[in-house]
């Protein structure tokens, strides 16, 4: 897996040089190492780290743009767990990241699983079916949704003709969610690309040795390809649930930033907008930044804990 | 783990395997047929709000919702010519060009701190270099929030607020890691020898990186272009923060203050703006799509 901090390297030159001369020539290693890491070093700090501290003091401040910060201590997180909205962006946001990231995962692998043969025109579907994921989060798509799924749109018929109430999706409170999940498993093309690049890499005598020991296509699903696949599901399960809690496009179209009707498009990112850039309560917004942070921190963490038991890395067995 | 080779099944005589042969062969031949329609049937479903949004916008607005048609009925261009319009004084052109102008710094930026830096963390050997490169990683999975809304007050003190320098910064800057991470794992995968022997020649890092590693990384350079391309002509979270001001919209702004002042009635002049958001990533990704998807298939697996 991908996913690891170490970068082996061994040493650059092959026979070492004397004492002095090997000392002058790792200095100059350090200089070239910093001067070429020179752009991510000055991003890392002034945009990433720098601001992270920044709203971590912010985050326990009132703070408008205008007057200078007021330190207020604990007062932001306070507020934010008695603010209805807020505990509803939390609803919103926690159902279609426990919901949409499943299904498109679900929708990826099946497909993948259907296309890896060695039939002709995989090319050709592989493209198409990855096409979603490229204009997906556009502002244009979100249009179109909107357009299917308004009452007497596309969708709406096709419900009313299968006995769903009228009415459309869009204004419904009910359905906002299921549109938006259908939205995010249309996209389903990008977690599949990767599981069919996982899938080709399973090597097919392990299937011919399970046939030959009876297996069927289940036992042979169970105990090989999802082993054989845990760490491209774990990849793709990781980055697919945390783009999940950053949806911010589609449902300030869809509800024309508002997060309506009844406030159930009211997703994290976009009440973090309304609070922090269109209400100028630059502290509150900061404090629920970081409650986002300190979440998608735990759910990493526990996702790796729990790889432990579920991931496996074949490289070593061979 | 265990391989058993699979078993040569027993001596056949010929005739009979010859008619086995020929069953077989029928039988692979209806299996792929029914996978084809089946595919086939999948990937009308998946495309189908692609083609209905293309098609709706040459329909007139009273035709567009409900329509489940792909054919309309009398094209007509005059969608396209209220889009071409404009909105509120300000020309499509404005928009486009306003877009480009992100897109293609976006381009030059990243591929140029990006590369430079994955060098870093990819040829050179220094002290500190794995603690950045586990901080690189981290910044991958670190949700934007949380950087925004101070990067927000600083770039508006700067008076920046209306100038496209905070939506280009982090471009120049490496700070999208997806890209520093690529170009690391295609860097890992060139052969080490190349760069030693250029060593041995005595050129240093600028000299091996310019001559010996920019050419050879051209894929990885290709892929990177074209995301950074087609991502920032997306992006609509940054323009909205960052461009106020409607002579500098790009595309995806402009679409929006497209909904919010037609009536709800013009879908026509709505979709026909859509595709035209959409054209150049659709455009990128027909000349390109074998990039792209291998660009995502490497990037999930080990590098």
């Amino acid at each position: 897996m991908t996913l690891t901090a170490e970068v082996t390297t061994p040493p650059a030159t092959p026979a070492p040089p004397p004492g002095t001369a090997r000392k002058r020539r790792q200095a100059a290693e350090t200089r070239a190492g910093y001067a070429f890491l020179a752009p991510w070093l000055l991003g890392f700090f002034l945009l990433t780290a720098g601001p992270m501290l920044a709203s971590l003091y912010l985050a326990f401040t009132n703070y408008n743009l205008f007057a200078p910060p007021e330190f207020t201590g604990l007062e932001n997180f306070r507020l934010l767990f008695k603010d209805p909205s807020y505990l509803k962006a939390w609803q919103v946001t926690g159902t279609y990241v426990l919901f949409g990231t499943p299904i498109k995962l679900i929708a990826a692998l099946a497909v993948a699983m259907l296309l890896n043969n060695r039939r002709r025109g995989k090319g050709f579907y592989r493209s198409s079916f990855y096409m979603p994921s490229l204009v997906g989060a556009s502002v244009s798509i979100a249009i179109v949704w909107k357009a299917m799924f308004i009452d007497n749109g596309i969708v709406d018929q096709i419900g009313q003709f299968f006995g769903a109430p009228a009415g459309g999706w869009v204004g419904d409170p009910n359905r906002t969610m299921p549109m938006l999940i259908l939205l995010t498993v249309w996209q389903f093309g990008a977690p599949m690309v990767i599981f069919l690049a996982g899938l080709k890499q399973i090597p097919n005598e392990l299937y011919e040795a399970a046939s030959v020991d009876g297996a069927g296509p289940v036992r042979k699903f169970r105990n090989i390809t999802l082993p054989m696949l845990s760490p491209v599901i774990f990849f793709n399960l990781l980055l697919e649930t945390i783009h999940a809690f950053q949806i911010f496009a589609s449902a300030f179209i869809i509800s024309n930033g508002t997060g309506g009707p009844a406030r159930s498009t009211l997703f994290y990112t976009l009440y973090l907008y309304q609070r922090g850039f269109q209400d100028f309560r630059m502290g509150y917004a900061a404090a629920m930044a970081w409650v986002l942070v300190v979440v998608i921190g735990l759910i990493t963490v526990l996702f790796f804990r729990s790889s432990k038991f579920w991931v496996h890395y074949s490289g070593e067995g061979k | 783990m265990t391989t058993i080779a699979a078993t040569p099944s027993g001596p056949v005589s010929t005739e009979h395997s010859d008619q086995l042969r020929r069953q077989h062969r029928t039988r692979e031949r209806v299996k792929g047929l029914g996978f084809h329609a089946l595919v086939l049937a999948i990937v009308a479903v998946i495309l189908y709000p692609a083609v209905w949004m293309l098609s709706s916008s040459f329909k007139p607005s009273s035709d567009i919702v409900g329509n489940v048609s792909l054919i309309p009925d009398a094209a007509t261009f005059a969608n396209f010519a209220k889009a071409l319009d404009g909105i509120g004084g300000v020309s499509f052109w404005t928009f486009f060009t306003n877009s480009l102008i992100l897109a293609v710094g976006s381009v030059v930026g990243i591929t140029l701190s990006c590369s430079v830096s994955a060098y870093a963390f990819a040829r050179i050997d220094f002290p500190g270099r794995n603690t950045f490169f586990a901080l690189m990683i981290g910044t991958l999975l670190l949700p934007f929030h949380v950087v925004i809304i101070p990067q927000y007050i600083v770039f508006s003190r700067l008076n920046l607020v209306d100038t496209f320098v905070p939506l280009l910064i982090g471009k120049f800057l490496a700070a999208e890691a997806f890209f520093v991470f690529l170009m690391v794992q295609f860097m890992r995968n060139l052969p080490r020898e190349l760069d030693e022997a250029a060593r041995i020649d005595g050129a240093g890092h600028v000299r091996i990186f310019t001559s010996i590693m920019l050419p050879l990384m051209k894929p990885a350079l290709v892929t990177s272009s074209i995301f950074a391309f087609i991502w920032s002509w997306n992006d609509f979270f940054g323009p909205l923060l960052y461009l106020k001001d409607p002579d500098l919209a790009t595309m995806p702004l402009a679409l929006r203050l497209y909904v919010d002042q037609t009536t709800t009635s013009d879908y026509g002049a709505q979709m026909a703006m859509a595709v035209l958001a959409l054209v150049p990533v659709l455009l990128f990704f027909l000349v390109f799509q074998r990039y792209l998807v291998e660009g995502v298939a490497t990037q999930g697996l080990k590098g």
